[in-house]
């Protein structure tokens, strides 16, 4: 008889959204980042390049900016235009709670 | 644009001649420059080829500003005219538009200030193939072009317009019209009734900053919602020509316009191809393109990410602001922001328009 009780039904991964910044040149690849690293190289690349990829085009379209808001329904990326590239900050948008009383 | 604009610079110093015309060539119409460092010159020039726009400096040695103005006023009368003066006079000043100058510019001082004067050029050069108009003496020249050269120049100054026995005044601070009266009226409907006149003369007075603001609405909204009348030839515009140089918003983007700090707007379809409609904007096809790809891609992006549907996109330049939102149903619908709007404000702003638009 077991004495501690074991659960050996596996629980499906809770996904955790990537948090924290990052930089990346001007052809989207990373240079530095607070990313954790339990978050895959490329999803983190993946981004930035998308990123660089907005600034790039607007500058095209003849619609320059620097700084860029993405607000998605639970999360956020805010990202700065840098001299050769931009910083990346992203963050999951805090859930506003409604309560009765 | 079949051709490109030519910009005559006149000023003595050649500092400010190779400075302003390495920023006049880089606006979007890509204007040809050249510049000349004395007034003789400048007049012997426009006598060998047409020139869109002289933009020229007051205090210069041997001829001055004034006396090429009134030389090049009389024999070219369809030249436009900007002063570009480090002197701050209202005599100069007085002078200078009693001498049928378009605009009278304080030297920038300040990236802002230098932006503003870009978007000035640029918004005349735009303008030059506007309709005849016959305001002020001044040929294709309407009084809704000169109140929207004062709204982007952010003027304040009382305008005091007359026509016949008619006078009328138009107040405005910091680029806002804040109060006009005609006769009776005061408010928009003065101003409306103002804007209606088909000729007339003006004066600049002296800014009023303690003049009561009775028009609450966006002076470009204001002047939209004018132009449009005039446009459509209904109320008391029926008889007057077209607004020179205004576009007036598609049905569907009309009520959009009159927000605030509003600059340009934009919708795709659904599809992404298919009838765009668009005001304020010069390249509606890039812009749409870009706007189009940019969504696919972010939602893309969230798709991957599983954070749920791309709410809202915003970007914040020197120049301008923009926004965009999506809906399934609807289409794409962006707006441009003036870029003294400040970013929460945007934000608001944007949900509001767009919550109005799908409505």
């Amino acid at each position: 008889m077991d004495l501690v009780r074991t659960d050996r039904t596996v629980k499906p991964e809770v996904k955790r959204l990537p948090t924290g910044s990052f930089t990346v040149d001007a052809r989207g690849e990373v240079i530095s980042s607070t990313v954790s690293q339990v978050f895959p190289e490329a999803l983190v690349r993946d981004i930035g390049q998308r990123i660089v990829h907005v600034f790039d085009g607007a500058r095209r379209a003849q619609l320059p900016f620097s700084e860029l808001v993405v607000q998605y329904a639970s999360y956020k990326i805010v990202a700065r235009e840098m001299r050769g590239g931009a910083i990346i900050f992203l963050s999951p948008k805090p859930v506003r709670m409604v309560s009765s009383s | 644009m079949a051709s490109r604009h030519k910009i005559l610079l006149l000023d003595d110093d050649e500092q400010i001649l190779e400075l302003y015309q390495e920023l006049l060539q880089n606006l979007p119409s890509q204007p040809e420059v050249t510049v000349s460092s004395s007034g003789a010159r400048a007049i012997a020039l426009l006598e060998t080829e047409p020139f869109t726009l002289l933009i020229t400096d007051l205090r210069m040695p041997k001829m001055d500003g004034l006396q090429v103005l009134a030389i090049v006023r009389r024999k070219y009368p369809e030249l436009r005219l900007i002063v570009l003066t480090g002197v701050l006079d209202e005599e100069y000043r007085s002078r200078a538009y009693a001498l049928g100058v378009d605009l009278f510019w304080q030297k920038p001082s300040s990236s802002e200030e230098f932006q503003f004067f870009k978007d000035c050029i640029e918004s005349f050069l735009g303008r030059e193939t506007a309709e005849e108009g016959g305001f002020r003496g001044m040929q294709s020249k309407s009084l809704v072009d000169l109140i929207q050269l004062e709204c982007l120049s952010q003027s304040s100054t009382v305008l005091r317009i007359t026509q016949g026995g008619m006078e009328g005044k138009i107040w405005l601070q910091d680029g806002q019209i804040t109060d006009a009266v005609a006769g009776d009226l005061n408010g928009e409907a003065a101003f409306k009734e103002i804007l209606s006149w088909k000729s007339g003369s003006f004066e600049l007075l002296p800014a009023d900053p303690t003049h009561a603001r009775m028009i609450a609405v966006s002076s470009q909204g204001l002047l939209l919602d004018s132009a449009q009348a005039l446009d459509e030839g209904r109320g008391p515009y029926a008889d007057t020509p077209g607004a020179a140089g205004t576009t007036p918003a598609p049905s569907a983007l009309a009520p959009l316009v009159r927000f605030e700090g509003v600059d340009f707007l934009l919708t795709v379809p659904p599809s992404g191809d298919g009838e765009r409609e668009s005001w304020g904007l010069e390249n509606t096809k890039e812009v749409s393109a870009w706007v189009w790809d940019t969504q696919k891609r972010l939602r893309e992006l969230g798709d991957k990410l599983g954070v749920g549907g791309l709410a809202q996109v915003s970007g914040f330049g020197l120049n301008r602001h923009w926004a965009f939102a999506n809906s399934d149903q609807k289409g794409l619908l962006c707006a441009g922001f003036r870029r003294a709007v400040p970013k929460d404000k945007v934000d608001q702003t944007m949900k509001l328009m767009f919550g109005k638009w799908i409505s």
